[in-house]
């Protein structure tokens, strides 16, 4: 039997933050490919301290859904779990390349895969590209468009900049959009002068967070002029001194990370089938739902 | 009731009992392969049966044997099983006696659910999931739910639409039915409504509780929560009351300072237990240690014994969520809005200081 376990940071303000955990969790539940899918939290119900006993599952995968390693990931999430003899030295990785750990979990005393974080797995870039599908509506966006990955900064986690930088490269190295750029909150370049970056009139914007939140939703749209007050809301797209703004938001919103997060399983053993293929055409804005 | 076995129930019984003494709530029974005899006993009776007369045995024995069907074929953890043997009082009364109380409806409370087991004639239970509150409602006046993962939507925000932290508040609100789960659907709903109790439970059940206390939580934090290490014990007495009352979280605290250190704060009455610190109670604490820095000082303030009185009244309508309940013209309430606005008016200078007393000197205010 197996289960999946996402855990999440969840918010004690914003019911929004554990919004796309319990999405994802539900598009995954519905392939059928795990026996049971398990959401725990730091900052809600139930908790990473007990999330483990509430699955049942002989093959237990663990997977964080947050943007980058670090903090969370290799402390609080392996301290919480009671992963034993958990290292972040057995994830091998300089920021953007933990896979899997199996450790045993002593609240349970069963052994548990534990994966890196969904936001520095490489399918995370066809997130970030499908963002940029659902925001403009058009499968083929590409030509004549820039796209920006918005970053918070290295101010707190000094790896959470490496993941924003990969996914860029890697966007950028499809050589599907005109112009591709790196942009950050608290540090330059900074999100608030985008269109000294961009010679594009157009302009995807796709934040790398997994939740809609108070950055993602007000600082970030002010930042970049969208609109003078965040509750006043903005327009897709918004014109900005002679560009068009098209902002997407979280992208850990969008439907296709629970793609990334049965990757994530897969990549530590999970037995899925089919399930990637089926989220991936599920999940596609653009065309009809198969059923 | 009438109770009757079913042929793949009885073809699971002959094939279990073929491998050995069945032995299940009550039941016990041993097969004869020689005689085709099947030994059978219960508190009430003791009977041999043929083996071809087993799919006409009498409505007592076919429920042990339904019985024992769906507690092994229909029910896949030994949560799930406790939980649901727990909601029929399975320990305290013998099976022919549960089947007749579940025939019309065997109900519990967990928190504020109020989880109605009913029994079919094949032994097979359906559970109906409602509100306490709404007990007595038709069920054609609430909101029907079949998919049990519904539960978490229900539960996230309260009946004045505020996003609810800590699912074990009771603020859960009305309106809604599951009216027939499975035993397996309804440990998803609970489980989705009250994260965890059920199997905390279950292990208190047995003796197997594993409880953080507070100085095991200190001792865990990192970051920003490493603060919660300064607050002072009589505070975390303090957190105990305010937080973890049964009217703030459903919980029954089992937590204490130490293992050796009980808190006097009352832990509650709640049936499912509180195994450690909740995030939001240590969110809190942070909050706490950084105000307990503070030394108090003393202040002069101009008040009548009225106005006095009157601050009192609004610090217990807020801590008690009492506020709503006043009505709009019910100024002789201390804590109604219009004798607030004018304590304000009267007693706030143009800066909000009470009796114009500033709240940090000059210099200290320079200082910070």
């Amino acid at each position: 039997m197996q289960s999946l376990v996402i855990v999440a940071h969840g918010s004690h303000l914003n019911p929004d933050s554990a919004m796309p955990t319990h999405t994802h969790a539900e598009t995954i539940r519905e392939t059928g490919a795990f026996d049971e899918v398990r959401t725990g939290f730091w900052k809600e119900e139930p908790s990473l301290r007990e999330v483990l006993r509430t699955a049942r599952g002989d093959d237990m995968y663990v997977v964080p859904l947050f943007i980058s390693e670090g903090y969370f990931t290799e402390r609080v999430i392996p301290r919480e779990l009671r992963l034993e003899g958990w290292d972040p030295e057995l994830w091998d990785s300089e920021g953007i390349s933990a896979d899997t750990a199996t450790l045993v979990a002593s609240d349970i005393d069963k052994e548990v895969h534990y994966c890196g974080p969904v936001g520095t797995h490489e399918a995370m870039t066809d997130v970030l590209i499908r963002r940029a599908v659902s925001v403009t509506g058009d499968e083929t966006v590409g030509d004549g468009f820039g796209f920006a990955v918005v970053g918070h900064g290295t101010e707190r986690n000094k790896k959470s900049a490496k993941a924003i930088e990969y996914h860029t490269e890697r966007i950028r190295e499809t050589g599907r959009f005109d112009e591709v750029h790196s942009l950050y909150m608290d540090e330059e370049p900074e999100v608030d002068d985008i269109t000294d970056y961009f010679d594009c009139e157009d302009i995807i914007v796709v934040p790398l967070f997994i939740a809609d939140g108070y950055h993602t939703q007000e600082d970030i749209p002010e930042d970049m002029g969208l609109t003078d007050d965040y509750r006043e809301g903005y327009a897709v797209p918004a014109e900005v001194e002679g560009h068009r703004i098209w902002y997407g938001g979280a992208v850990g919103t969008e439907k296709l990370t629970a793609d990334v997060i049965l990757e994530r399983a897969a990549d530590a053993g999970a037995e899925i089938g089919d399930a990637i293929a089926r989220v991936r055409q599920q999940t596609n804005p653009t065309e009809a739902v198969v059923e | 009731m009438s109770v009757a076995v079913s042929e793949p129930q009885l073809a699971a019984f002959r094939e279990r009992v073929a491998a050995g003494t069945l032995t299940h709530d009550g039941l016990a029974v041993e097969y004869d392969g020689e005689t085709d005899t099947y030994q059978i006993e219960t508190p009430e009776h003791h009977t041999a049966i043929a083996g071809d007369e087993l799919d006409t045995v009498d409505a007592e024995l076919a429920a042990y044997i339904t019985n024992w069907y769906f507690y092994t074929h229909e029910i896949a953890t030994d949560v799930n099983r406790a939980f649901c043997r727990w909601l029929e009082h399975a320990d305290e009364h013998a099976v022919p006696e549960r089947y007749n109380a579940l025939e019309s409806g065997l109900s519990r409370e967990w928190g504020q659910l109020e989880i109605t087991t009913t029994v079919s004639t094949d032994g097979s239970r359906q559970y109906e999931l409602r509100h306490i509150d709404d007990s007595n409602v038709e069920a054609s006046a609430l909101q029907s739910h079949t998919n049990p993962f519904d539960a978490r939507e229900i539960g996230t925000l309260d009946a004045k639409n505020r996003y609810r932290p800590l699912r074990t508040a009771p603020s859960l609100k009305t309106g809604w039915i599951f009216s027939d789960l499975s035993a397996t659907e309804l440990y998803e709903a609970v489980e989705a409504f009250y994260p965890a109790t059920v199997v905390n439970w279950y292990r208190e059940q047995r003796g197997e509780l594993d409880i953080d206390h507070w100085r095991d939580e200190q001792d865990r934090q990192s970051g920003i929560y490493n603060l919660i290490t300064v607050l002072p014990d009589e505070a975390v007495e303090w957190a105990a009351a305010a937080c973890c009352d049964d009217s703030q979280c459903l919980k029954r605290r089992e937590w204490q300072l130490s293992e050796d250190e009980p808190l006097d704060a009352e832990g509650g009455e709640g049936v499912f237990p509180c195994r450690g610190p909740c995030s939001m109670v240590v969110a809190a604490g942070r909050e706490w240690a950084k105000l307990e820095r503070q030394d108090t000082q003393t202040y002069e303030f101009e008040l009548t014994p009225s106005e006095k009185a009157q601050l009192e009244a609004i610090i217990d309508a807020v801590a008690d969520d009492a506020v709503d309940e006043i009505r709009e013209a019910d100024v002789a309430n201390a804590a109604n809005r219009w004798r607030v606005r004018y304590l304000r008016e009267k007693r706030f200078d143009e800066n909000g200081n009470l009796s114009g007393t500033l709240t940090r000197s000059d210099a200290e205010a320079n200082d910070s």
